[in-house]
């Protein structure tokens, strides 16, 4: 099969960005996103141009390295899906795709489709940890949680960071990512000691890094590649105001 | 922490939001149960009297009106800057947009708050103005059990009949339920009320409410026009 890509190309982070479309041929449907855009960057060094960047890692949705918007979705078009692990099945043949690379103030371009996603360091540096000595690994009957509690804290883990809750929220915010860290800790017994700053400090991060603010679209949660839940947000809001008027 | 510091921060501001918008939605429900008066067959004594005894709450009343102003200047001022946020945020456009679908509550009445919030910023003062004011002009009274008081029905059927004010009261208030279908739900989610058990049902709730309180809002004035004529020679008519 073959596709034509509409893809965002920028020389650097000040520079203006434009689309360039190019025909990518010799495809199969089995083939990934990112082993078309592999595919289309060999045609590009051929010629002698210079290739598309991407970020990608692990290949297989576990790591949150690629993210791409396609087609205007965030991970493209299939649900509960990262760009590395959407196949070329999901388009037509002879379509065009139109590639961008996430648009928040947060994440600004580096090149190409390459943003920073540093920010997303930085909340988690912020409180995203537990820093009280729990010791070794306790034995698994020293700490009962109970398995409904368990399951949900692993909902919420299951976040990979990857940033496309931001570039799906038509308001660029980060309170499904802010959302599921602050969760997961809020209802395991180890994140009991530092809870209630722990919300504080990461929203107050995730205020500071540019990101918009939250008006319940649930976009977020239609784009996650891990299929979170706003319900985190709705949580991480009552653990903020818990917090807050804790602290005044 | 300082109560400046977390209306600053964007989960303050949702819930200044939320809190506002509720108490605003509660004022619309008694509104609307006052306005249902109207349909009482008793040429307006009804909505008459109520509108007396309104009136014959003094301070309190005026009580009630400074906090209402009190909630819309909150609501709108926290919307502002959560539009401001917004824009800030998302400083380079995408080419494409489109929604994944699924789980997401993004509609047109979710995307265009900050529209029909200002469409009814301006609807309130003109509201008021017809209604609260009689634009300006002497209100026309009534005799009910003795006493002289404003015959706000005539006020209202004198409008009514009017094609040009019935199609922009119907039209706004069509605004209303656009903005009621996301504000219901939306406030609640940003007091952090939602669960996955609940989220549907209140989601769906938002619907109904909104459904009905326009459309109550909308059936008054189509009412009047078609089946109320207006009074004749009312001193001091609404027009």
């Amino acid at each position: 099969m073959k596709v034509n890509v509409k893809v965002w190309r920028q020389e650097n982070k000040d520079a203006q960005g434009r689309f360039e479309t190019y025909e990518v041929v010799n495809l199969i449907p089995e083939m990934s996103f990112l082993e078309m855009l592999d595919t289309l960057n060999e045609q590009l060094l051929k010629r002698g141009e210079r290739p598309v960047e991407f970020d990608s890692d692990c290949r297989e949705g576990i790591c949150g390295t690629c993210g791409l918007v396609i087609d205007g979705m965030a991970h493209g078009p299939k649900r509960a899906c990262t760009t590395c692990e959407l196949r070329m099945r999901n388009f037509n043949d002879g379509s065009t795709i139109t590639v961008e690379p996430f648009r928040a103030q947060g994440f600004p371009v580096l090149r190409d489709l390459v943003v920073d996603r540093s920010a997303f360091d930085r909340i988690i540096s912020a409180g995203g940890y537990v820093s009280v000595n729990s010791g070794s690994a306790p034995d698994a009957n020293a700490i009962p949680i109970p398995k409904d509690i368990a399951e949900r804290a692993m909902d919420s883990a299951a976040c990979i960071g990857c940033g496309a809750c931001v570039a799906a929220c038509p308001n660029a915010s980060a309170s499904l990512f802010v959302g599921a860290k602050i969760t997961q800790f809020s209802l395991l017994p180890q994140g009991q000691a530092e809870r209630h700053k722990r919300a504080v400090r990461m929203i107050e991060t995730m205020d500071n890094e540019g990101f918009g603010n939250c008006s319940n679209h649930a976009e977020c949660e239609a784009a996650c590649p891990k299929n979170i839940s706003i319900d985190n947000i709705a949580r991480m809001r009552r653990e903020y105001m818990k917090g807050s008027l804790k602290a005044v | 922490m300082s109560v400046i510091s977390i209306w600053n921060s964007t989960i303050g501001k949702k819930v200044v939001m939320a809190i506002t918008g509720i108490g605003l939605m509660l004022f619309l429900v008694v509104h609307l149960a006052g306005n249902l008066l109207l349909f009482v067959p008793d040429e307006g004594q009804a909505f008459n009297q109520y509108g007396a005894a309104l009136k014959s709450m003094g301070p309190f009343l005026y009580v009630i009106r400074g906090g209402l102003l009190a909630f819309f200047l909150f609501h709108i001022f926290a919307a502002i800057q959560v539009y401001t946020s917004k824009k800030r945020a998302r400083s380079g456009r995408y080419a494409v947009e489109t929604s994944k679908g699924g789980p997401s509550k993004m509609t047109v009445a979710s995307k265009s708050m900050i529209v029909t919030g200002a469409v009814l910023l301006i609807f309130v003062p003109l509201h008021i103005y017809m209604f609260g004011m009689n634009k300006g002009a002497p209100p026309p009274m009534v005799m009910i059990d003795g006493n002289e008081i404003k015959d706000i029905y005539s006020m209202v059927a004198t409008s009514f009949n009017q094609l040009g004010i019935v199609v922009f009261y119907v039209a706004t208030m069509l605004f209303l339920g656009f903005h009621l279908r996301h504000g219901f739900w939306s406030a609640l989610q940003s007091l952090g009320a939602m669960s996955p058990r609940w989220t549907p049902a209140i989601y769906t709730a938002g619907f109904v409410f909104a459904f009905l309180l326009a459309g109550g809002f909308v059936v008054l004035p189509v009412y009047f026009y078609f089946f109320i004529d207006a009074p004749v020679a009312s001193a001091g008519g609404a027009l």
